[in-house]
């Protein structure tokens, strides 16, 4: 995985993103996939939580890739979780409303406490 | 530098990809940041440059290599203004769904708008949508 680290934690899937920045539109391709591949690959319910500690700075390109995959994954019957988000990357979820699409928490150990 | 100071003025013909203004937009933050403007701020105007000449490629130009987006911005101490244009057919911004409604939260598109009127202080667009004024006022 070129864009993201995946590591499992108590049959949770913690999806950390390797870029400060997700500008590019091959760095954004590329995180869609990687997104994309994990879901459906087990076969009970999925649980994720996505860790967004490294990011300083997302497009609204990103951002539509984030909503395909919550798409995908809420199809899929999983659940997901945002944690980690720095305050300028929060407003940015408050301008676009999408804090009310996404369940946001502050930290790994909150998401994983109700996962 | 006082606000009666004359403005740094950067002008720009940029190719119609989505990788080649990255260094204008560092060059431009750059400059205000030696201008004394805070890293909160220029994550505003990062987005605000970011969302609009992305706009420009991706739905002006249409990524057409033989058309170029023109920019030209002024950096003071109080104020970052910047015109972008493209050499597309225009478009009407007000048709543009609202990202923001609850019924179009999935909705593809329009956040990058949104982002930009939430950031900047003037937004306006002018030559039937195939340019955009940004100002960004500091107090």
């Amino acid at each position: 995985m070129n864009r993201i680290e995946v590591s499992e934690s108590a049959q949770v899937k913690v999806i950390r993103f390797k870029d400060q920045k997700i500008i590019d539109p091959e760095t954004i391709q590329e995180l869609g996939e990687e997104l994309f591949s994990l879901v459906g690959e087990d076969d009970k319910p999925q649980k994720f939580v996505l860790n967004f500690s490294q990011v300083e700075f997302l497009s609204s390109a990103a951002l539509g890739k984030l909503i395909t995959f919550e798409k995908k994954a809420k199809r899929s019957g999983a659940d997901l979780i945002l944690t980690n988000i720095a305050p300028e990357i929060f407003q940015v979820f408050t301008i676009t409303n999408l804090d009310k699409l996404f369940k946001i928490k502050d930290s790994e150990a909150d998401a994983l406490a109700v996962l | 530098m006082t606000s009666n100071s004359k403005p740094q003025r950067i002008k720009r013909v940029l190719p119609s990809t989505l990788t080649a203004y990255h260094d204008f937009v560092q060059e431009v933050l750059g400059g205000l940041e030696s201008l004394g403007w805070s890293k909160e701020v220029l994550f505003g105007v990062h987005m605000a440059l970011e969302e609009s000449i992305s706009n420009a490629v991706r739905h002006g130009n249409k990524h057409d290599p033989s058309k170029s987006v023109h920019v030209e911005c002024e950096l003071s101490d109080k104020r970052f203004y910047a015109r972008i244009s493209d050499e597309g057919a225009g478009y009407d911004p007000s048709v543009v769904p609202d990202c923001c409604n609850a019924e179009n939260l999935e909705v593809p598109g329009g956040r990058g708008l949104a982002l930009i009127k939430a950031y900047m202080t003037n937004v306006e667009h002018c030559e039937n949508g195939k340019c955009v004024v940004l100002e960004k006022l500091l107090d």
